[in-house]
């Protein structure tokens, strides 16, 4: 019968291309093993490689492979070095910022990295046809802003000075205390000037220069191989000026959006390194391969919008009472899993030595108590309420534990219901909600971030909250003369937050990745960004 | 046949206009746009943006643009992936997607026609009933159950494969054989079905009493009549396994078509949206007409009714 004879054929065809298979390398071959390879899952594919232009995490976690900014990361992670400066002197008023460059600083074609690199990326930074979402980072420094806005024509009149090749000055428009971890953000690398004007002009997005064969960076790492939706490859450079540091000698950064796949790529071996872990395999890890499970403290807040301008969310009281009547530990014990911390107030703990002094307090009866002073006892006479959220097996699961402990502790019967990211971002910025699920990540590690958001209409607000006495202090805290002093206005204003309660903080995030134990010195930042450069791979 | 080839081709066009036009509306009146992002950027950097990919302009204005450039085959830069433009990237993707579509027909069409011609002529027996039971298995479970299962079994387990990707000869071989079998079991049953009503016919009768060998009747004689409606289901199989090879495409991660079909609408990556549903109308369009054209070239009777 010969169907039956192709069918025994084709399946003897799939079987030995199965045990034809090599021992796992998907993209060095059998070299693999010899080099020191790390295979990285990094989320999605990336927008670009343009550390100008891009705003993503996956991209982020490339650039720091790629570039190079005057100040670096620590092995630790945590604490500041030099980069391209070698040294930087701030000035007593905090105004003036100046940056020695450090003579070898090279790019990947071999020309000196120089204070007017910086100077000219700066100024495509703040070019309005470049369309950079992160240009309001160069705002800090005098006649940034105006530069943006066309009111200052000549770019040499800003506080954008280079003195010399290895002298770079900045004069800020009025202290920026965060100034230097602000510099670790993508944003402020320098990118070779020369080289992107060859292709299309500075202020055009994607032009050709990010190709491979046309790529150039000043970081640890150069730009080898770019197959869209496969791989990028990165090899050491070999004109960065601390070559002998590096020690590995390619990073394959694989774009795999599935947390799921990702998982299976790890298990056999596909990938060292992975983006994320399904929530559901968590738990697993933790049982069974404790030492692959790696969590990290990740420098943001997950939190729930009132909407204060509609009803019921207009009375503090009911904000106040929704707010207390969900029980924080349970949820991340039993419901997230990740061992997130609970979040009684809006700042991570211990953002650039901040610690929240003021807290939620309160239990369920007071929780009650303030439901039935609005009118409402029991739940008893509420208007219909809806929780938003984004589309995502997290959030839905997380929205379904809240709706359980409202019902259960003040008799609520809310409806959540989700829309897709994009539908739901609309519904955000015009405010088309009355509880919002949230989340805020920091650009930088520094207790600023978190209440910049709160100001009265600023971009990011989105719950018709204002207050005018917040405003002044937001303003007041970069005037303060110590760290000290700054924090003590911060302290002020997470009060009057935790008293008005526009949002209702949840836990403090973690980050959850599977790390095969020869990865050494892996370390993340509270940002989660890792200096590639100090990673090795020892069996 | 000239005639009816000519009316069916302009028919199709007309369609494509069509759906050009409707998804440029649709994917413009959908919330969010491409721009939209968590973290606020100010109305100045916001209108620039616009202003460069010219969505500053009225939207009749930028419908009349995008077909212009339509005309000479421009599809316009991606809005997601700046440095691409969506002419490149689908050019990247449909080698790719036709690769893991042409290799998936295949085993769907071996193990389909295979099976269904086995359990036809041993009908009412136990192969019969293990093929009818391939059959309804395989329509009941979905890919993204049997995908995940087969990377267990083979990937995790034996060994044998790399749980995804497309690197090597050898990752070509879990994606194709899930989708196949997808679409196997369907086309398993069409064959059985369609087997079992030409063999009652009396030309096959005829062919038996002329003394021919069973396997010259199965295959000379049955055969053709038999696949009929296999045939018939194979134009929007083949569109089938293009267009929703998305689950595929992202459990193995494979860098094709569909991937970029569902993410650019998440995106809002209008012109990505536009040049992937003209690809797909246009795919389908034409395998339909090569559907009907075999069809009619295979039964007569087709073109005389149409």
């Amino acid at each position: 019968m010969p169907s039956r004879l192709i069918a025994s054929l084709f399946l003897s065809l799939l079987v030995a291309a199965g045990c034809a298979r090599k021992e796992n390398p998907p993209v060095g071959t059998a070299t693999a093993l010899a080099k020191k390879i790390l295979r990285v899952g990094n989320g999605t594919e990336p927008q670009d490689i343009d550390p100008q232009t891009i705003t993503g995490t996956p991209e982020y976690r490339l650039m720091i492979s790629l570039y190079e900014g005057l100040v670096a990361l620590a092995p630790d992670g945590k604490t500041l070095e030099p980069g391209v400066a070698e040294r930087w002197e701030v000035s007593p008023d905090g105004l003036t910022y100046t940056f020695h460059l450090r003579a070898n600083a090279k790019w990947s074609n071999g020309q000196l990295v120089t204070a007017r690199d910086f100077v000219r990326s700066a100024q495509r930074m703040l070019t309005p046809a470049l369309g950079a979402d992160y240009s309001y980072m160069f705002f800090y420094v005098g006649g940034g802003e105006d530069y943006f806005h066309g009111k200052l024509k000549d770019f040499s009149e800003t506080g954008f000075q280079a003195p010399d090749d290895r002298t770079l000055r900045l004069t800020l428009r009025q202290p920026t205390p965060f100034l230097l971890q602000a510099m670790l953000h993508h944003a402020w690398f320098p990118v070779p000037i020369d080289v992107i004007a060859k292709f299309g002009g500075l202020d055009r997005k994607g032009s050709d220069w990010t190709r491979p064969a046309n790529f150039v960076g000043n970081g640890p790492f150069v730009l080898t191989e770019w197959r869209p939706n496969q791989v990028i490859v990165v090899k050491p450079s070999p004109t960065y000026w601390d070559r002998a540091r590096v020690k590995l000698d390619e990073i394959q950064f694989f774009p795999v959006e599935l947390a799921e796949t990702e998982e299976r790529m790890f298990r056999t071996n596909q990938l060292d390194l992975t983006y994320e872990v399904p929530l559901s395999k968590i738990p697993v890890y933790r049982r069974e391969q404790p030492e692959v499970l790696r969590t990290d403290p990740y420098c943001g807040v997950y939190f729930y919008r009132f909407n204060v301008q509609r009803k019921p969310f207009d009375d503090v009281r009911v904000r106040r009472a929704f707010a207390l009547a969900i029980d924080r530990e349970s949820l991340v014990k039993n419901v997230t899993l990740a061992e997130e911390q609970p979040a009684f107030a809006l700042v991570p703990p211990g953002v650039g030595g901040y610690q929240s002094r003021h807290h939620l307090t309160g239990d369920i009866a007071e929780a009650q108590r303030l439901l039935a002073e609005a009118g409402y006892p029991g739940g008893a006479g509420l208007p219909k309420i809806e929780l938003l959220y984004n589309t995502l097996e997290k959030h839905r699961t997380i929205a379904e534990a809240l709706q359980q402990m409202w019902r259960k502790n003040l008799g609520i019967d809310l409806t959540i219901y989700n829309q897709e990211w994009k539908v739901y971002l609309d519904s955000q910025k015009t405010t088309n909600f009355q509880i919002q699920r949230a989340g805020w990540i920091a650009d930088y590690v520094d207790p600023h971030v978190f209440f910049d958001l709160w100001r009265t209409g600023g971009g990011n607000n989105n719950t018709n909250w204002g207050n005018a006495e917040f405003d002044r202090l937001l303003t007041q805290s970069l005037d303060a003369k110590t760290t000290a002093d700054r924090y003590e206005v911060y302290q002020r204003m997470e009060k009057i937050l935790l008293d008005e309660l526009p949002v209702m903080p949840i836990y403090f995030y973690t980050y959850t990745r599977l790390v095969r134990p020869d990865v050494k010195n892996f370390r993340t930042t509270y940002l989660d960004n890792y200096p590639w450069k100090y990673v090795e791979l020892a069996p | 046949m000239l005639r009816f080839i000519t009316s069916r081709f302009l028919q199709s066009l007309l369609a494509l206009f069509l759906v050009i036009t409707a998804t440029f509306f649709m994917v413009r009146f959908v919330p969010g746009g491409p721009f939209t992002a968590e973290k606020a950027v100010t109305p100045e950097i916001l209108r620039n943006l616009e202003a460069h990919y010219g969505l500053n302009k009225p939207l009749w204005r930028q419908y009349l643009d995008y077909l212009g450039s339509l005309a000479h085959g421009d599809l316009g830069p991606s809005f997601k992936y700046p440095n691409r433009t969506v002419n490149e990237i689908l050019s990247d993707k449909l080698p790719v997607s036709a690769e893991l579509g042409a290799e998936s027909l295949a085993v769907a069409l071996v193990l389909g026609i295979g099976l269904g011609t086995l359990a036809a002529i041993r009908r009412n027996t136990w192969v019969d009933y293990l093929a009818s039971g391939f059959g309804m298995t395989g329509i009941s479970i979905p890919t993204f159950v049997v995908g995940p299962l087969l990377v267990l079994a083979l990937a995790i387990h034996a060994g044998w494969f790399n749980a995804s990707g497309w690197y090597e000869p050898a990752d070509r071989v879990l994606p194709c054989l899930v989708l196949g079998l997808a679409y196997a079991a369907p086309i398993s049953r069409l064959t059985r079905g369609g087997l079992l009503e030409i063999l009652h016919q009396d030309f096959i009768r005829t062919a038996r009493a002329k003394g021919a060998s069973e396997f010259r009747v199965v295959t000379r004689h049955a055969l053709r009549g038999g696949l009929l409606p296999v045939v018939s289901f194979l134009g929007p199989a083949t569109a089938g396994i293009l267009t929703g090879s998305f689950v595929i495409e992202t459990i193995f991660q494979v860098p094709g078509v569909g991937r970029e079909f569902v993410n650019s609408a998440f995106n809002r990556d209008y012109t990505l949206v536009l040049g992937t549903v003209i690809l797909y109308a246009a795919l389908i369009m034409a395998l339909n007409l090569a559907v009907d054209i075999a069809q009619a070239w295979m039964n007569p009777k087709v073109r005389l009714e149409s």
